[in-house]
């Protein structure tokens, strides 16, 4: 009866884990909820309830009197993670693995995931600014404008999104810093058009996870994690468009 | 024709620098970067044809759900690594800034304008997705009916 317990109790804190994982890496309910049925299942334990919103889990088994619960305090996005728990899961499935090993192996996964490193991040999203200036605009002679000021407002989110953990502030500061450097920019002849510049180098700022999350929430009937990704991502809009216009209302 | 397919690279680019920025597998990018490179060069095809903005958003992002599927079974991975990225191109970030541009400086008329088009463009790729999902949802149930083994 006891060694029963234990194990109800790896199940229990394996499923948080993982759901944990998923929520904080930007995931969709779908997926978080799914995973952690087929976990609690391939392990034996088929009576497992559980309730999933994106600021925390509650999961309990029937018949036994305590409920385990996970906060989920910070959420940024890193889909390599996402996928890797998949992996995991469908191991698991298939019976690969033990369940001490998938705890094991999720805590390897929050942990030591490798990421891109941050002078290839700085360079994707110098790019991505350039290149969908041209997208949007159809012009080319901002592009290397574009292409700095777009690195360097990433680079201040990613510092200021690092020290601070307040998603919304650090979108705020770098796109003040894309304002201004856009306005001086152009004053110095480095680029003609300040609207250009400014739409092309806010892009890698763009909450597009949240967004597709929402949709994906709401089709998939998660009634509060759908509005509440869709607000997430209402404010993010929020605090860049405050920091463009701070920089207008002085040019 | 030549300008179809340097549209294409570029969307195919922007692509792969979010998906970077997103931190998604190194094996998916090439994959999720023809995608977007694919749904923009449709896009830009049925956009010249004269169709209007919001059924061209629709069907692209329709497209981009539906290919983002076959390439998570193909890949074995999450669908969100391809459609996020893909998605990139559609933002409608030019009129999303000129309506903010028209707020700040005090031009109501034309803001509320640009955020019409704002609303319209993403509530189209919503509705999009929402077909996807659909059809997702249809093919799923086809596949069981099969009884065909299936696990996302």
């Amino acid at each position: 009866m006891v060694a029963d317990e234990q194990k109800q109790l790896n199940v229990i804190n394996a499923c948080l884990l993982a759901g944990r994982i998923l929520i904080e890496n930007g995931s969709e309910m779908t997926r978080v909820i799914d995973t952690m049925q087929r976990i609690s299942h391939n392990a034996g334990v088929d009576s497992a309830q559980m309730f999933v919103t994106v600021t925390g889990i509650v999961i309990s088994v029937n018949n036994t009197p305590n409920a385990q619960v996970a906060t989920i305090e910070r959420r940024t996005i890193d889909l390599d993670k996402v996928a890797r728990v998949n992996e995991l899961s469908r191991a698991f499935a298939e019976q690969k693995l033990s369940l001490t090993t998938l705890a094991k192996r999720l805590d390897r996964i929050d942990n030591d995931t490798p990421t891109f490193s941050f002078w290839l991040r700085l360079l994707a999203a110098a790019l991505l600014s350039a290149v969908l200036l041209i997208v949007f605009t159809n012009e080319y002679v901002d592009a290397p404008a574009g292409f700095v000021i777009g690195g360097v407002g990433y680079a201040v989110f990613d510092f200021f999104n690092r020290q601070f953990k307040v998603q919304f502030l650090s979108e705020f500061i770098a796109s003040l810093v894309i304002g201004l450097l856009a306005a001086i920019a152009v004053r110095l002849h480095l680029g003609q058009y300040l609207d250009n510049i400014i739409i092309g180098s806010v892009m890698p700022l763009v909450p597009g996870v949240p967004i597709t999350n929402a949709v994906r929430d709401l089709v998939g009937g998660n009634l509060i994690s759908g509005p509440a990704r869709a607000v997430e991502a209402l404010l993010s809009a929020a605090a860049i468009g405050t920091g463009i216009v701070c920089v207008l209302h002085f040019v | 024709m030549v300008k179809l397919l340097f549209e294409l690279l570029m969307a195919y680019l922007a692509t792969m620098c979010f998906g970077i920025i997103l931190n998604i597998p190194r094996r998916a990018l090439n994959m999720a970067g023809l995608i977007g490179g694919f749904a923009w060069g449709f896009y830009w095809i049925i956009s010249r044809l004269g169709v209007g903005i919001a059924f061209g958003n629709l069907m692209a992002a329709f497209l981009i759900s539906v290919i983002s599927m076959y390439a998570a079974y193909y890949k074995k991975m999450p669908m969100v690594i391809f459609n996020i990225p893909s998605l990139v191109s559609f933002v409608p970030g030019g009129q999303a800034y000129q309506m903010i541009r028209n707020f700040a400086i005090g031009h109501s008329q034309t803001a509320c304008g640009f955020l019409v088009q704002v609303v319209v463009i993403a509530g189209a790729i919503a509705m999009g997705f929402i077909l996807g999902e659909l059809y997702h949802q249809i093919w799923q149930y086809g596949r069981k009916k099969m009884g065909t083994h299936y696990e996302s």
